[in-house]
């Protein structure tokens, strides 16, 4: 009995450490994340995650019970038990903890299977419109957003409108670099000289982080961007707005933006040059020696 | 400050490349830590210095130890180097634990890019310059001894793998005091550590440390495994063999296989860098696709490398302290066989996020999740090992139990990370760096410590101190889970990792957390390092020269703590798995032989210790553009090589009258000594001589 009141004396200052930061209101953290989906894409990856975490707790259950169990009823100081040293083998036991694993495996094969490829980031999302293209460059340390049938581009924003399917294409001005944006999708990398894709569509209006998790130097920590998702309406609006700023992106300011540089604030452009994704996706692999 | 100084002699070194002219220069927070852990060393160094010549300790130093062929002394001293690595790169995670808790919406203590080389240099430490030479030491210091073996196949090889790892090492020391190391994270990947984003040296510096690392494990790899297969004493066939000299003969496999990709990686983006290669650039070419392929085909199958030592680490443990046969050992055979064959399949799932076909990652994704299978087959082997034991809460046990029960907690994430759509969410977030912790503090390190705890009474003569030791067990267990479970949350919530600054101040009471978790993981290693000063003091009264301080099984135990150079006076002839076991029960495990013979062991040999300065020196002077210095030093290793390869008389002969001198000391001893039982295994009455007990 005394043992027992130290363990649990023991384990009431850790647990309160291990409390404390739930009280300090960390649940706030996962707002910001998958927990809080917000299109289609983040919802279905969130209910996947839910349906895994159900079939581990059965998987890992029957270990959290008996190592303790085991260790604890079989210690030394208990005599209480039969003590079989020489006992090595079991053809019951051996069928018991090699098939069940086994077919757990198999059975979540098959959803992996299903559910890799219907979450396919390059499979375009069921919808009755035509979605949103948009031309993605990772540069160091900042996005470019090409919108080529709007003709507008943007840095750090990228705007879209609710229900809509969003296609993006990416690549990389520079090093290898990701895109994540937790709330509506998972990510895809961006690299030099490649085409990836990513589909995914916001089912509400609201602000929503994206940033690039793959590490690429001095500026990374800033390289993150605002996704804003707007009604339809708002969105029309919008680009009207980019149009009327009369912000062309010439040459010169293409230059300014792929240098290695944090932009202090997003950046609107009225103009895009045609191309000029396909021709920065080139210019990547050529010339340069790096 | 800034134009190089004589390029000619120096290369490309400028002063500011010394962090004491860069904090005079500029004395902020980020420079001055810098100059704080540079001076550190030069003053460790300098401590080493004066204290060995004060105590007159040179030419003990050179002849017992660094000329050794012994694989007993290789052993410790591999484990002597992962220990001093290992209180690095933990005061760096908790440097920037401190920094991500301190930097939320500000920029914190230290530079971006000198929190890089902090993420860099932690994770290169922990796998290559931790993790491999204390398992690659464990596993010299233990097969020869569990086979029966007098030594093994190839000792000169052996010192060459121990003075590469420790030139490799010195490489990961150097940029703390001259120049900075690379920012590229563990992994390296081009290009951004390609010349044209990143010209400076540390790039250069990761290149020949984990070069040198890479063959030294190739050669250990190739030893080890002919030692097994060629050295086993009579009767010893491969089923008969403990579960470490199992897990060891796979990690070896596995070292031969998938160490030469890394080899070959590093070398390629060296000859990009070096002669304008364009292996993996972005222009005229390159394709870093190949690299990220190379990279994880050894990437993958290092994590069953520096896991499957400790699998056969648990075995052991488990059994002893449940007093107990292992249950299931051919099953355990086999899971340890099949995880060694699916680690080579799996290496893709380090890049699902990367555009492949859906099929192509599902594929990927269930052969990862196939290796869930034979794993959890092992713990539950050892959950029946248990059963109907007596189980003994010794420190090696407690972390046995603290590894099966968090273990399977990393299995779990794992599964997550296994499923692309769920990988496609997590990935390059703190969640795998959760999960990769989990996997690789409580698998590995917990079983590296556990084998520190479980055999320095063999390889010292005298038990380590079993409070400290709990102490020890307990900070490790409690900050690994203060640490790391705050990091699953974090990542959850879309933190990237290796971020130097957080602008969501909704992070901040998970980041206090991991840093106060991070802090109790420190208290871990000082717990041990008072365990060691406290054990070295009592060591009068913990001796167990008899050897058995455990009623232990494999043949390791049946001979003298410490044991003598030849390990055994007479190849035991081996007739059943627990063979010593048996005949303790049985009656004579200590008969004498009738006879006793001389006894033919290498000689001590300079070549390695040459080869390892020689290659320091040309890994050095390459980083730095030294061509005068690079030459000489290959040219050096070169030379070394050659003449050994003249000399004839490489043995020397231990004459059986001071063998049968040695070992009458011992059995001596043994007759002497009291039987001890279970209950009283950790009290001073306990000399090494385990009370038999059905």
């Amino acid at each position: 009995m005394k043992r027992s009141g130290e363990g649990a004396r023991a384990v009431r200052p850790g647990a309160a450490l291990l409390g404390l930061p739930l009280l300090l209101g960390g649940c706030e953290a996962l707002k910001l994340g998958v927990v809080n989906h917000a299109g289609p894409v983040a919802a279905d990856q969130w209910h996947l995650f839910l349906q895994l975490a159900l079939v581990l707790i059965f998987v890992a259950g029957p270990v959290f019970i008996l190592v303790p169990l085991f260790a604890w009823h079989y210690r030394l100081s208990n005599r209480d038990d039969a003590y079989r040293p020489n006992w090595g083998f079991s053809w019951p036991l051996e069928l018991l903890i090699w098939i069940p694993p086994a077919a757990i495996v198999i059975g979540l094969g098959v959803l992996l299977w299903n559910a890799t490829h219907r979450l396919d980031p390059y499979r375009p999302l069921a919808s009755n419109q035509p979605p949103l293209e948009v031309q993605v460059v990772a540069l160091d340390w900042k996005w470019l957003f090409i919108y080529p049938k709007e003709g507008i581009a943007t840095v750090n924003r990228l705007a879209i409108p609710v229900g809509r399917p969003v296609h993006l294409s990416l690549t990389s001005g520079t090093v290898m670099q990701s895109l994540l944006i937790p709330q509506l999708a998972g990510q895809i990398y961006a690299m030099a000289g490649m085409r990836t894709h990513l589909h995914l569509a916001a089912s509400r209006a609201g602000v929503f982080r994206g940033q690039n998790t793959q590490f690429n130097g001095k500026g990374f920590q800033n390289q993150k961007f605002d996704v804003v998702a707007l009604p339809p309406a708002d969105y029309r609006r919008w680009l009207g707005q980019v149009r009327a700023v009369r912000r062309p992106l010439d040459d010169k300011t293409l230059a300014a933006i792929t240098a290695r540089s944090i932009a202090p604030q997003p950046a609107l452009f009225s103009s895009v040059p045609p191309g000029l994704f396909e021709h920065l996706m080139i210019a990547s692999t050529q010339g340069q020696a790096h | 400050m800034s134009a190089p100084l004589l390029p000619a002699l120096l290369g490309r070194f400028r002063w500011d490349a010394l962090p004491f002219v860069r904090a005079w220069e500029n004395p902020n927070a980020n420079e001055l830590i810098a100059a704080g852990a540079g001076a550190l060393v030069v003053a460790g160094a300098l401590f080493m210095v004066v204290l060995i010549t004060r105590l007159g300790r040179w030419r003990w130093l050179w002849t017992e130890w660094l000329t050794s062929l012994d694989h007993k002394k290789i052993g410790i001293m591999y484990i002597v180097i992962a220990l001093v690595m290992l209180a690095r790169a933990l005061i760096e995670a908790n440097l920037m634990r401190l920094q991500q808790a301190v930097a939320i919406g500000n920029p914190g203590l230290v530079a971006p890019e000198h929190f890089a080389e902090l993420f860099s240099t932690h994770g290169s430490i922990m796998i290559f310059f931790m993790a491999m030479p204390f398992l690659t030491g464990l596993i010299n210091y233990l097969v020869p001894l569990q086979i029966g073996a007098r030594d093994v196949a190839y000792p000169l090889l052996n010192a060459i793998g121990l003075w590469l790892t420790a030139a490799g090492a010195g490489l990961m020391m150097a940029p703390l005091v001259i120049g900075r190391f690379s920012t590229g994270g563990w992994s390296g990947y081009p290009p951004f550590t390609e010349i044209g984003f990143n010209p400076g040296v540390g790039p250069d510096y990761w290149i020949w440390a984990i070069t040198l690392g890479s063959i030294a494990s190739t050669l250990a790899g190739i030893n080890i495994a002919v030692t097994i297969y060629k050295m086993r004493c009579p009767g010893m066939t491969l089923m008969r063999m403990p579960l470490f000299a199992w897990t060891s003969l796979c990690t070896a496999i596995l070292m031969i296989f998938a160490m030469p990709p890394l080899t070959v990686a590093t070398a390629l983006l060296a000859l990009d860098r070096y002669l304008d290669f364009h292996f993996f650039t972005n222009a005229l070419g390159g394709n870093m696709m190949h690299y990220a392929n190379l990279f994880w085909m050894f990437g993958h199958p290092e994590v069953y490398i520096v896991i499957l030592p400790a699998f056969g680490i648990y075995s052991e443990v488990v059994s002893t302290f449940s007093s107990k046969e292992l249950y299931g050992y051919n099953s355990l055979v086999i899971a340890t066989m099949a995880i060694a064959v699916l680690s080579f399949t799996v290496w893709l799932h380090h890049f699902f996020t990367m555009g492949q076909s859906p099929s192509l990652n599902a594929v990927f994704g269930i052969a990862t999740m196939a290796i869930g299978v034979p794993t959890g087959v092992k713990i539950y082997n050892w959950i029946w090992t248990m059963f109907r034991g007596e189980v003994r809460f010794t420190t090696p046990m407690c972390y046995a139990l603290a590894f099966m029960m968090t273990f399977v907690l990393g299995g779990l994430t794992g599964i997550i990370l296994a499923f692309p759509p769920l990988d496609y969410i997590v990935h390059n977030t703190l969640f795998l760096v959760a999960h990769f912790h989990n996997m690789l503090i409580s698998g590995t390190l917990y079983g590296l410590l556990a084998a520190y705890t479980f055999w320095f009474p063999k390889a010292f003569g005298f038990r380590l101190d079993e409070r400290w030791g709990k102490i020890s067990c307990a900070c490790w267990v409690i900050g690994f889970y203060l640490a790391f479970m705050p990091l699953y949350v974090l990542g959850a919530a879309g933190m990237a990792r290796r971020t130097p600054a957080v602008m969501e101040t909704a992070y901040r009471p998970w980041l206090y957390a991991a840093e106060v978790g991070a802090l109790v993981l420190f208290c871990g290693f000082v717990a041990l390092l008072v365990q060691l000063w406290v054990s070295l003091r009592n060591r009068a009264a913990t001796r167990v020269f008899a050897g058995d301080p455990w009623d232990g099984r494999a043949l390791e135990w049946s001979i003298a703590a410490p044991p003598p150079e030849y390990n055994f006076a007479r190849l035991p002839q081996v007739d059943q798995r627990h063979w010593f076991f048996d005949a303790k029960r049985k009656g004579a495990p200590y008969a004498p032989p009738a006879r006793y013979e001389d006894i033919q062991m290498p000689k001590n040999s300079a070549v390695a210790p040459i080869i390892g300065i020689a290659s320091t020196a040309a890994g050095f002077a390459l980083v730095w553009h030294m061509w005068w210095l690079a030459i000489l030093g290959v040219l050096a290793v070169v030379a070394t090589v050659i003449t050994r390869s003249f000399a004839r008389d490489t043995h020397r002969l231990i004459p059986a009258s001071a063998v049968e001198r040695m070992e009458r000391t011992w059995l001596d001893a043994v007759a002497r000594a009291r039987p001890i039982p279970r209950e009283m295994e950790t009290t001073p009455a306990n000399a090494g001589l385990a009370e038999v007990h059905p």
